[in-house]
């Protein structure tokens, strides 16, 4: 028994000294799903020798809704959209950092430094970027799809199969594209113009979801459908007959950025980390797995051909584009009400 | 309750005295996993809501308002009854209701079949019923969607068979919803059902047939009131799950139409982000299906009592 509680004891001291050793290396990353190869994780924990744990979302509101709730202080980094970033950034959930402290800073492509969201980039580092608008199944419809009508007017041969992405921001943005009112409109005639254009679309659509996006347009679910760009690709490699429209109204650009979070537990490596992301073969890999976009320089050497010449990734010139807004408080409240009274 | 007035019989191991510290575990384990959340839950629903989530600690009954006053899409119209969160509700107990009826029709047939065979096979068959339900409830409900798509295996079958000449649509309809509810939460009907059906006399049923009873007869009036606590428990824990689901109603009814599950939600996920609303509505869905159970249990008191005098 003696013997046994020696045994014990030691084994006990050798795994607190082991995890104390590797406790000294250590990252924790809050992701969305499906966007970060287990490869380029396993690298950077065998370069710099530390462990890597990840935990994932699936919307950006969901990100801030954790956070809010107590886990700020959990995590050392997370990927929030655009507007999120400026949305946390006000609620002082950003730690910042100096450009000094990663030696590739310097790779970010120009455009991508100084961005509205975080002007100068004290807290992000650019993920990834690409553009929202939707697919159309051409085996169903062969017509002209350059429009944002498929959604919210479709041609008969579309009504009743089209998905839409269940988030308020995206839709509730293209609608108002599809309108020519601007974001956030507080104009109380727009506003209800906007209220009855989804309403009026609703009977037309078949379905909404977001994380099954890809997997309704490959089944044959849905004919057409709202979709991020590099989703529209690997839903088109998975054998859907559908062509990723650039509408004529706009479309929705977006770009999921790198932030530091306050108090980060392991502040030092997520720096590194950081550094790591905007080494061009290490951008590019996210890239050629993800499907989208890096905003780092020097990539193209890395990227596969089937992603550097995938027709989502590559819009005609001169297409209106538009960043989601964060809204203003009262006009956020009416965006509230009329997704409630759409889905009722 | 009875084992209250009972002294502890001498000469036994007695555990006197010692009926507080004994109990400590029931009572943290319901103090902390019961009272404390629905405590916060409480609390927060009379909070002031916080953009973009959170609360500020001022109380307030907006919460409640925003569920039963509907003030127009801008929020300065004279106060109507709102409708919307009244018709999400709704529509949730008339899903949760049908799937409920649905698990009764097929689950008691079942039961029965079960609780008469060979006491040896019973075992195998209630093993069998339980296998599918090794597997997580998203996987399973995913596959459903594979099976009843407009080109999937069910509708292929069938024209296959010639039975029909167009697909049947299923998918995204409150059809396919009820029939989500209906393959998550059958053993919960077949289970209690069994158990009440196993206990049941069988020779009872062979003295009504002597006396000329029919087999509705025997089947209304002497097996139901005995298997209906069965029939019961089994509505009740197929009933409660069903009406705060949101994985059946998201992915087989594609998200047309909130449930109270996914409006829940997405008060705490979505855009919405009002904590407060997402608590005033959990509450009042806690009340409604506490009013149901107390309900269920004063009927059952008066049978108890009933049947003891």
């Amino acid at each position: 028994m003696k013997n046994m509680l020696k045994t014990g004891a030691s084994a006990l001291a050798l795994s607190l000294l082991a995890t104390m050793a590797s406790a000294e290396g250590k990252l924790s990353l809050y992701h969305w799903f499906e966007y970060i190869p287990q490869e380029v994780l396993d690298k950077f924990a065998a370069e710099y020798d530390v462990e890597v744990t990840m935990d994932t979302y699936d919307s950006n509101e969901a990100l801030l809704a954790a956070l809010k709730a107590g886990k700020l202080g959990q995590y050392d980094l997370a990927v929030p959209g655009d507007y999120m970033v400026e949305i946390m950034g006000k609620e002082g959930m950003l730690d910042t950092f100096d450009p000094s402290e990663m030696s590739n800073f310097g790779n970010i492509q120009q455009e991508w430094v100084d961005v509205t969201f975080d002007p100068g980039r004290k807290s992000s580092i650019p993920y990834q970027w690409g553009s929202t608008s939707f697919a159309v199944n051409r085996d169903v419809y062969p017509g002209d799809i350059q429009t944002l009508g498929m959604i919210f007017n479709p041609p008969e041969e579309l009504k009743g199969k089209i998905n839409v992405l269940d988030t308020s921001g995206e839709t509730l943005t293209l609608a108002s594209m599809y309108l020519g009112i601007p974001q956030c409109t507080s104009d109380r005639d727009q506003l209800k113009a906007l209220n009855e254009l989804v309403q009026t679309a609703k009977p037309d659509w078949a379905s909404f979801g977001s994380d099954v996006a890809k997997d309704v347009l490959v089944s044959g679910d849905a004919a057409a459908g709202m979709i991020w760009n590099g989703f529209s690709a690997k839903a088109r490699e998975e054998g859907a007959n559908i062509e990723y429209a650039f509408p004529k109204e706009g479309y929705i650009v977006w770009m999921d950025n790198v932030v530091l979070l306050k108090d980060a537990p392991n502040r030092d490596n997520a720096i590194k980390f950081m550094n790591f992301l905007l080494e061009p073969e290490n951008a590019a890999a996210v890239t050629n797995y993800a499907q989208y976009t890096a905003g780092v320089k020097g990539v193209e050497p890395f990227l596969d051909e089937a992603v550097k010449s995938a027709p989502e990734l590559n819009p005609p010139s001169g297409g209106k584009t538009a960043f989601v807004q964060a809204c203003p408080e009262e006009v956020q409240k009416v965006y509230d009400t009329i997704w409630t009274n759409l889905k009722k | 309750m009875a084992g209250l007035g009972q002294k502890p019989t001498a000469g036994g191991r007695t555990y006197a005295g010692l009926g507080l510290p004994l109990m400590l575990p029931a009572w943290v384990i319901i103090g902390f996993f019961l009272v404390l959340p629905i405590g916060i839950m409480l609390v927060y629903s009379f909070l002031t809501k916080e953009f973009r989530g959170g609360v500020i600690w001022e109380p307030t009954l907006a919460a409640y308002d925003q569920f039963f006053f509907d003030r127009g899409l801008f929020g300065d119209e004279q106060p109507k009854i709102e409708w919307t969160y009244i018709l999400i509700f709704w529509r949730s107990i008339w899903q949760a209701g049908l799937a409920t009826l649905m698990c009764l029709l097929i689950g008691f047939p079942t039961a029965w079949f079960i609780a008469t065979r060979p006491a040896s096979s019973r075992t195998i068959w209630l093993f069998l019923i339980t296998v599918p339900y090794w597997v997580n409830l998203l996987i399973r409900t995913i596959s459903m969607k594979f099976l009843i798509r407009d080109n999937g295996p069910l509708n292929q079958w069938l024209l296959d068979a010639g039975l029909i000449s167009d697909p049947i649509h299923i998918i995204n309809t409150n059809t396919a919803v009820q029939l989500g509810l209906f393959y998550s939460y059958l053993p919960f009907m077949v289970l209690p059902i069994y158990a009440a059906v196993e206990r049941y006399n069988f020779s009872l049923s062979e003295a009504a047939a002597d006396l000329y009873a029919s087999r509705w007869i025997t089947l209304r009036h002497i097996i139901l009131p005995v298997v209906k606590p069965g029939i019961i428990a089994g509505c009740i824990l197929v009933f409660v799950p069903s009406l705060g689901a949101f994985l059946a109603p998201d992915l087989l009814g594609g998200a047309k139409n909130f449930m109270i599950g996914s409006l829940i939600e997405e008060q705490f996920k979505g855009n919405a982000g009002n904590w407060p609303f997402g608590a005033a509505a959990s509450m009042i869905l806690l009340s409604m299906v506490l009013i149901v159970l107390i309900f269920y249990a004063r009927a059952q008191g008066r049978a108890h009592a009933k049947g003891a005098s």
